[in-house]
């Protein structure tokens, strides 16, 4: 393991502080369960490690909050966000997706802001925060700001965050009545590991026209990738099979993903177009059927 | 270096220790308890779990000054003098091990689900224990030694 010196602020104050002293000497750890293999295999080497711990207890960064949408505190963990009532009843596609991740270990210790600034483009939980307009707001010790999700992920493990910001809460916008979504996640192997590809739809109907769709994918490219010819080519129709069947093939155009062990390039892309059209079929089928919740 | 003060299975402990410590080395190499094991090292395998403050963590991505204040359970925490804890009885008597590298692993897992839910289903035990591996592949029997503990079928 490299050497570094771990500090333990008992306030933001103090964390935003020590990020603009340190900039990219230091990193934040919440979880652990993405930096620590990182500086593990020597990709990144801070010179500091700010731990989050004492501000768990942070109305602001630990709690799930209803507004006329919800607001979730960046120190939430996986498995709050999974198991929380309120997101089981307000937005069932997040604790469905929540649920998807790696193990009830991992998702124990690995938060919400620490899994989006740690930008693994394998991750379950981007494209269902994607389609849901989420955005961050991100705190330095100059002030704060918010980024929409979908300008965030910038490349491979890169976001828009700069060295001396925190993520401090997620937001989401309400949604309109007859909204439906869906999570798919394709997996041929264990439960546990990431995804072969992953997507995740919304389409919200007004009688039997798509006023808006949404579309993103995981494991399909550098970044978690939002889709916006397939939410184009929906908007304005009928949710005809033709109609879900003709967007969800642009899909293919879009993704770039890499081969492994989960699959070739070839393979990946057609189960991107395969899983698109049932991910949007089933957002439609949940929308048709839609209380107001997503 | 760093003080920390903790309490491991019920024993207080205080130590200085490097910040860069792993809670799996603290365990295993500063105060002898050998019974977790280090599997992956990436926190796939579930070899090195732990409870902290009754959670299940990898122990091998734990910083021991995370664990400063806090309680931690391994293996050896389990036994009460010579009685085995109802899980270890379990997985002699219904064969829930081979090799036995991933069962101190197993066991930590399978006491965080019972401790909150005392009697899942074999759907919500297999979904808990998913991120355990067994390289002998003795995951039925895994499943059986929990069911059994979950249905009160073993006394120690």
């Amino acid at each position: 393991m490299i050497t570094f010196e771990y500090v333990e602020p008992e306030s933001l104050e103090e964390v935003l502080a020590l990020l603009e002293q340190h900039g990219e000497d230091a990193k934040v750890l919440a979880g652990g369960t993405g930096l620590i293999n990182l500086m593990k295999q020597r990709l990144v080497q801070p010179a500091y490690l700010i731990g989050l711990r004492q501000l768990a207890h942070s109305p602001e960064l630990a709690e799930i909050r209803p507004n006329s949408g919800l607001t979730i505190g960046a120190l939430c963990s996986h498995r709050t966000i999974e198991t929380s009532a309120l997101i089981q009843h307000r937005l069932p596609l997040l604790a469905t997706t929540f649920r998807h991740v790696a193990s009830v270990r991992i998702r124990t210790a690995a938060t919400l802001g620490g899994s989006l600034a740690h930008a693994d483009p394998n991750q379950d939980p981007p494209p269902a925060l994607l389609v849901l307009d989420a955005r961050l707001r991100v705190q330095s010790h100059h002030g704060e700001r918010e980024i929409e999700l979908s300008d965030f992920f910038v490349d491979y493990y890169e976001t828009a965050l700069e060295p001396e910001e925190l993520i401090t809460t997620v937001i989401i916008p309400p949604q309109p009545a007859d909204t439906g979504t869906a999570f798919l996640k394709f997996l041929p192997q264990t439960h546990d590991d990431y995804a072969t590809i992953a997507v995740a739809a919304l389409v919200s109907l007004d009688g039997d026209t798509i006023i808006r769709a949404r579309l993103a994918l995981g494991a399909a490219a550098a970044t978690p990738l939002r889709v916006r010819a397939v939410e184009t080519a929906l908007r304005g129709q009928a949710p005809t099979p033709q109609v879900i069947h003709a967007a969800a093939a642009l899909v293919a155009e879009e993704v770039d993903p890499l081969a492994d062990f989960r699959g070739s390039v070839e393979y990946k892309r057609d189960m991107a177009v395969v899983f698109t059209q049932r991910a949007i079929e089933q957002a439609v089928t949940q929308a048709r059927g839609a209380s107001g919740n997503v | 270096m760093k003080p920390i003060q903790l309490r491991v299975n019920g024993q207080a402990v205080e130590r200085d220790i490097p910040d860069n410590t792993l809670l799996i080395d603290l365990l295993r190499n500063g105060l002898d308890l050998t019974g977790t094991k280090e599997g992956c090292s990436v926190g796939v395998c579930g070899a090195c779990t732990v409870l902290l403050d009754g959670q299940p963590v990898s122990s091998c991505l734990t910083l021991a000054v995370t664990a400063d204040g806090c309680e931690v359970t391994t293996i050896e925490g389990l036994t009460e003098g010579d009685r085995l804890h109802p899980l270890q009885k379990a997985f002699i008597d219904y064969g829930g091990f081979q090799c036995g590298i991933c069962t101190p692993g197993q066991i930590m897992s399978a006491k965080a689900l019972l401790d909150e839910n005392p009697h899942p289903s074999k759907d919500e035990i297999q979904s808990w224990m998913m991120g355990n591996l067994c390289r002998c592949t003795g995951y039925y029997k895994i499943i059986e030694s929990i069911q059994a503990v979950a249905d009160g079928k073993v006394s120690t």
